[in-house]
């Protein structure tokens, strides 16, 4: 581990929480485009952890950084106190990184069931000769995940398009499936890339509710992207804002919407 | 009307989760399993099963074999015909060397070897997508039909270089052969057929089911849900060769008696995979409506003009079923898309809300 990251680490433990994930130094170019020079931040456990900047700033680059995606030619990224430089999205997900994509990426063929139960698919462990009598222990195994996944559905309030394949559901409904998706692997670090982008007020509002409740409920880590400032003022306890690949502040709501260069990367600079 | 859940109320999640939850389905199929099973081995004449159930039930199951591959896993391919001619050389190999063998075994046995080989041919499916990839398995077509007609071991040095299925028995009953009766070989294929069904049902509802279906509907984000790439899509090939084979053996051994390198040729793969398209992707009832509708129609198109003492030349009859098979295609898919299957499960959900279409 890095000299920045156990300072960053030693600075989380004075303030009485524990670092879940921290960014050091990273820089990723895609041939002579830089997309993110050399940032860090950190999220801590627990914590809801918002991610702004203008359009083509380097967030999305940023989550799929760290899920494995992309791998950064410089800087590294430490997750639960490992460093690793190359991973594979698989290992993201085996480690406990859950992400929702900025255009709904849910499988289209699938009823809302099979989405959500797709997600308990590392859970799951029975091999091909149980799966092909479907008695037994795969039978069972299967029962118990429906029962979590109903949990889900409960809580998301989705019941009544349970069986519906989700490629007609509109597209509230699909963003709230996706998030389902992400929250039946449990993760311990839910990435949300634009979870309210294109819906009315009360789609936000409901899920607002279901971000702020999850945070609470099930104790998930939660970084998040999103451009209604509103809706991040709200949610989140700290805020990054990065611009044209750099990071330009960081810190709470508070202290972001009062300083000047986040101003003026939001609203320009007269010249 | 007839056709509704009202009133069939779940109580547990294994109830809501069984493969077939409306007791109006349960009672469909029983019906068509007991024609299967009882009415048609009583009734049915020597020529209808061994030239109409038999291929009917081959291709059902070549279909399925290729249905698992690209319905579900979304990975093209048009190497069916070699696959399933690996599994008839296979078995033929097989049950040559070690003829005391139980042919059961052979047959369980020759669909590993085609899924071993469809595994390789599966390969450049991990950088490879789409049309690109039905492409590249043209090459396990070619390639393997070569292998068929150069390397004489696998025909045992024939001269005619074709595969002559010998006599083989299940409890001293003929099951191939010249000696066995249409019927036996009937009731084995549609054994066969039956198991194998509801293994892939089972399958494709579980855990390794919806992996292929998520490689299928958004690859980035199954990698994301922790799918492995590589074991999804391989094992996708492997399963799916695994069926293939198998009916390639079941083709020679229970329904053509012998088999020249021909008979696995590139229109078998097309055939194949016109069943699948018509039947509908993703689909294993479309798999059964395929076949019928690809190979069951012509046959029963030719028979009608002598059913009215209508004598036509065997060649315009050929022209004239090809003609109105062809129309029937274009209908169908034009009605939808998605194949005969997805058209029976609209018709459902119209029975469902019959009388009351606006009520969903």
């Amino acid at each position: 581990m890095s000299a920045t990251s156990e300072t960053v680490a030693t600075q989380a433990s004075t303030n009485g929480t524990s670092v879940l994930l921290s960014v050091d130094n990273v820089t990723l170019t895609f041939g002579g485009v830089k997309a993110i020079s050399d940032i860090s931040f950190n999220i801590n456990k627990g914590e809801i952890r918002a991610i702004i900047g203008p359009n083509g700033a380097g967030k999305t680059s940023m989550l799929n950084v760290i899920n494995g995606f992309y791998h950064p030619q410089k800087g590294q990224i430490s997750y639960k106190g490992k460093t690793r430089r190359r991973m594979k999205p698989y290992q993201a997900a085996s480690s406990g990184i859950a992400r929702t994509f900025q255009n709904v990426a849910l499988f289209s063929g699938m009823s809302t069931l099979d989405n959500i139960m797709s997600g308990r698919s590392l859970k799951m462990k029975r091999g091909l000769f149980w799966q092909a009598l479907h008695v037994g222990p795969a039978r069972q195994e299967e029962i118990e995940h429906r029962a979590y996944v109903e949990k889900i559905i409960d809580f998301l309030e989705i019941a009544h398009i349970r069986k519906q394949p989700v490629g007609k559901l509109p597209y509230g409904l699909q963003k709230r499936v996706e998030l389902g998706r992400a929250m039946a692997m449990e993760p311990e670090l839910l990435l949300l890339d634009e979870p309210m982008a294109g819906m009315n007020l009360e789609e936000k509002e409901d899920m607002s509710r279901f971000v702020l409740d999850l945070n609470s409920e099930f104790g998930t880590t939660i970084a998040l992207i999103e451009h209604d400032m509103g809706v991040v003022m709200d949610l989140a306890d700290r805020v990054v804002v990065l611009d044209y690949g750099q990071k330009i502040a960081d810190g709470t709501p508070a202290e972001v919407q009062s300083n000047q260069n986040v101003i003026d990367a939001y609203l320009g600079v007269a010249s | 009307m007839l056709y509704r859940e009202a009133g069939q109320f779940k109580t547990t999640y294994a109830d809501d989760q069984a493969l077939l939850p409306i007791a109006q389905d349960r009672i469909g199929l029983f019906i068509i399993l007991a024609i299967a099973f009882v009415a048609l081995p009583l009734f049915a004449s020597e020529f209808f099963l061994s030239s109409i159930m038999i291929p009917f039930l081959v291709f059902s199951l070549a279909a399925i074999g290729l249905n698992i591959l690209m319905g579900y896993a979304g990975q093209l391919s048009l190497g069916t015909g070699a696959f399933m001619g690996v599994g008839a050389y296979a078995c033929y190999k097989l049950t040559t060397l070690y003829p005391d063998m139980s042919i059961i075994v052979v047959l369980l046995l020759s669909g590993v070897f085609s899924a071993a080989i469809g595994v390789v041919f599966g390969l450049p499916s991990l950088r490879i997508k789409g049309l690109y990839l039905a492409i590249t398995t043209l090459a396990a077509q070619f390639f393997l039909e070569w292998c068929f007609i150069r390397i004489g071991w696998l025909y045992n040095y024939n001269d005619s270089g074709a595969i002559e299925v010998p006599t083989r028995t299940i409890l001293g009953l003929a099951v191939t052969g010249p000696q066995a009766t249409p019927l036996t070989r009937y009731m084995f294929i549609l054994c066969v057929v039956t198991i194998m069904t509801l293994i892939a049902a089972n399958v494709l509802r579980g855990r390794i089911g919806r992996s292929w279906m998520m490689i299928r509907d958004m690859d980035i984000a199954a990698e994301l849900m922790g799918i492995k790439p590589l074991n999804a899509k391989l094992s996708a090939f492997a399963f799916s060769s695994y069926y293939c084979g198998v009916a390639g053996a079941l083709m020679v051994f229970f329904w053509l008696g012998s088999a020249e390198v021909e008979a696995f040729d590139i229109n078998h793969s097309f055939l194949i995979l016109f069943m699948v398209i018509i039947g509908g992707m993703g689909s294993l009832t479309g798999c059964f409506m395929g076949a019928a509708f690809i190979w069951v129609l012509p046959v029963i198109l030719r028979a009608i003009p002598s059913a009215f003492d209508l004598n036509l030349l065997a060649a315009t009859m050929e022209h004239i079923s090809s003609i109105v098979i062809g129309v029937l295609i274009i209908f169908f898919l034009i009605v939808e898309p998605h194949g005969l299957a997805r058209l029976w499960q609209i018709g459902k959900e119209k029975l469902r809300t019959w009388p009351f279409p606006y009520a969903t």
